[in-house]
């Protein structure tokens, strides 16, 4: 069958199964835009390039499948550049296309040339640039072998014009040879072995899951091992849901902002087997001061990431799931009930101080969150953006289902939410999507309502609108004097605004509000956008300073008993 | 045990890397030393004994932990198919230099002494200058340079390390940690 280039690439991307395509039209992409209509595949015209990516993200986090996004040289490339790196930084898979100037024309500094493969270089897995139209095919199919195995992430495809427009004999190569690029997925069962001897003898263990949990589809396993061995269970802001946040096991979140008792945990127990997390500064605060008393085992598919910036005792390579498996039948049942009685009593000591119980008339983020997360049975998949909201998401919304947390949790990327939730919903038309937001990140990307709107997505948009960067003001308050540099922001009347695309909107502005809010944009089948007006000046506890012990923590203020 | 290790002394390292001969791939690995902070002491690349695969060594100054994150960090680049260390005890290292010398007849015949030597050899004469080649370690480079300071080096150009295992083991044959 001869094709040319852009025929050949939705060609390719039929044969991957792609079902939906992220993108914005250009110069550098007609040919391939020409092409679209005669292909079965959902293409979703966004407003901005840098949003293109973060919906391809969070279509591929929702999903599980290698997201897509589509774009033409030049500035379409360079915004593109965001989305890819909070891709990147989260193993989510994705492949970037981009248009490029003609091979002639390249490195003439054309108009709307710029070297994308070199600009993502460090930000990708893995990119090319296709000037032979004959390399196409072959570098899709490598792209999306690369994008989705191993430790996953984005791969950039960069097409020059001519090679969208050349034909060739088109013919699907059979199979991928990668000489350098073999992903190790079983462990070592020497190493397995020792893992379960270690486990069977610790008195205080702690299982830390991270987002290789989720990506591998292991929560059964992890929930097996931690019931199983009696193991209390910390997680990652991103491997939140590796097992359900209601099962009496579960901590919930460890780290800068985790609550008090798993922290506490993580800095008394003598075992920690982490499996598929990466031990960031997020998460043990400084390394030196990190777990004293544990021998750590640490089960990755990346080797890389072992020994990266905590010394490991036991490194097992390998995906969560094949190792979870290896290692059930090794592992004894075990009672350690004075160990789980310890972390017990310091889990209730910290319910005492919890949020919720404060009097107050204003509306708390805390219960808007605990709102959502009643009117949802902690079974929606939330979208949250970064900063404050993302902690008081993280704390209180307990999910149930697997994968039911979208966040940018190594790049922080403000701005993600929104975008990330149109991916989402368009992944997943079987969930409830909300969006939880601060109204710093919302304006970031707030242009992608008319996505919203012209896909008649029905995403649930919760805007913690405190009039500042929260966070930011936050850390100016605890370690700038409260010098409020640069902090508050002057919004519009969001729902206003989301009535202009025509979005159903309400704004609340006491806690008497929230619950009927929350119902009724959980009860509609449309879009609904909620702005919050929260207390100006809350901050999220607990909290640890930068460089201190991850059990040293700004507490939550001690409340009088309800 | 969660403590880092006490940081091993630094040194010079000698890793060689077999890539695939992709465009890019030389920045590629470049960009990976610079974006990762490591320290590089020279890199050379060239072909190797297989069709379509490159050779690369690269010298860093690095501690054993850090050794084994560059090593593991080249890997996870999709065409590098292959990293080893090599050490100076068991692999012949050399390198090349070229060096513009002033050399006026005057004193030609003592720069000729030197460079006898040196086992170097002078392959360019012109009326007031030399052109000498030089083979060796770092060290023997190092101080027929100094020895020909003093004469005045009009323009030097060095090759950076490249390394062999010496025997019938290859670089090839051998993993990074093995």
């Amino acid at each position: 069958m001869r094709l040319n280039g852009a025929q050949i690439l939705w060609e390719c991307l039929v044969r991957e199964g792609v079902d939906t395509v992220f993108g914005i039209t250009g110069g550098a992409v007609l040919p391939i835009y020409h092409e679209l209509p005669n292909y079965p595949i959902r293409h979703i015209t966004m407003r901005h390039e840098q949003a293109c990516a973060h919906a391809a993200d969070g279509y591929a986090r929702a999903t599980g499948k290698v997201g897509v996004c589509l774009a033409t040289s030049g500035p379409g490339a360079t915004n593109l550049v965001t989305g890819i790196a909070t891709a990147m930084m989260d193993s989510s898979p994705m492949v970037a296309i981009t248009g490029q100037v003609a091979t002639n024309a390249l490195g003439t500094d054309a108009f709307q040339e710029v070297d994308i493969t070199g600009i993502t270089m460090p930000i990708t897995k893995h990119n090319y640039l296709i000037t032979d139209v004959a390399d196409l095919a072959l570098a899709v199919r490598e792209a999306f072998h690369i994008a989705s195995t191993g430790h996953p992430g984005p791969v950039l495809i960069d097409i020059a014009k001519d090679a969208q427009t050349a034909e060739i004999e088109f013919e699907y190569p059979d199979y991928v040879s990668l000489p350098g690029y073999k992903p190790h997925t079983r462990g070592n069962p020497r190493q397995i072995k020792q893992a379960a001897d270690m486990i069977n003898t610790a008195q205080r263990p702690l299982i830390i899951a991270g987002r290789g949990v989720l990506v591998a589809g292991a929560q059964q396993e992890l929930c097996e091992l931690a019931t199983k061995a009696h193991i209390p269970v910390s997680t990652t802001l991103l491997g939140k849901s590796a097992i359900p946040e209601t099962h009496p096991l579960c901590l919930g979140m460890g780290g800068m902002h985790g609550e008090a008792f798993a922290n506490y945990a993580l800095q008394q127990c003598d075992l920690i087997f982490a499996v598929g997390m990466r031990f960031d500064d997020r998460y043990t605060s400084a390394a030196g001061t990190f777990a004293p008393n544990a021998k750590i085992v640490h089960v990755d598919i990346d080797p890389a990431e072992i020994a990266k910036r905590i010394r490991v005792d036991l490194p097992i390579v390998g995906d969560a799931k094949n190792v979870l498996r290896q290692l059930l039948p090794l592992v004894e049942e075990r009672d350690l009930a004075d160990w789980l009685g310890q972390i017990d009593s310091w889990r209730a000591e910290t319910r005492d101080r919890d949020a919720l119980w404060q009097e107050t008339d204003e509306v708390l983020p805390q219960y808007v969150v605990f709102n959502i997360w009643e009117a949802t049975r902690g079974e929606a998949l939330m979208v949250s953006d970064v900063g404050q909201n993302q902690m008081w998401e993280a704390q209180y919304y307990r999910h149930v289902r697997p994968g039911g947390l979208i966040s940018s949790g190594g790049l922080g990327t403000m701005g993600f939410a929104l975008p990330a939730a149109i991916g989402a919903a368009a992944g997943r038309p079987d969930c409830q999507v909300w969006v939880v937001v601060g109204d710093g990140g919302f304006q970031m990307t707030l242009q992608e309502l008319a996505t919203v709107m012209q896909e008649r997505l029905p995403i649930k948009i919760a805007i913690l609108n405190n009039g500042f960067l929260g966070m930011v003001r936050q850390w100016q308050e605890m370690f700038f004097q409260k010098n409020y540099s640069g902090s508050p922001l002057l919004g519009p009347d969001f729902a206003k605004l989301a009535e202009a695309y025509g979005i159903a909107a309400a704004t609340i502005e006491s806690k008497e509000g929230v619950a009927a809010a929350v119902k009724a944009a959980y009860d509609s089948d449309g879009p609904m956008v909620i702005d919050f007006r929260i207390e100006r000046e809350h901050n999220v506890f607990p909290i640890v300073p930068v460089g201190h012990p991850i059990d040293q923590m700004i507490r939550r203020p001690k409340q009088t008993q309800p | 045990m969660s403590l880092p290790p006490p940081d091993s002394t630094f040194s010079r390292r000698t890793l060689v890397v077999l890539m695939e001969d992709k465009p890019g791939v030389l920045s590629h690995v470049s960009n990976l030393f610079r974006r990762r902070n490591y320290n590089i002491e020279s890199l050379t690349v060239g072909h190797s004994e297989t069709q379509d695969i490159s050779r690369m060594t690269v010298v860093v100054h690095a501690n054993d932990a850090m050794l084994e994150q560059v090593a593991k960090q080249l890997y996870k680049l999709i065409n590098v198919t292959k990293v080893s260390e090599v050490n100076t005890d068991d692999a012949v290292m050399r390198e090349l230099a070229l060096i513009k010398v002033h050399a006026p007849s005057a004193q030609r015949a003592e720069i000729k002494q030197v460079v006898d030597i040196f086992r170097a050899q002078i392959i360019d004469v012109a009326l007031d200058s030399m052109v000498i080649e030089i083979t060796g370690d770092e060290s023997k480079v190092e101080s027929l340079i100094s020895i020909l300071k003093p004469f005045g080096i009009k323009e030097l150009t060095r090759t950076g390390r490249v390394a062999m295992i010496r025997g019938s083991l290859t670089a090839n044959g051998t993993r990074f940690g093995s």
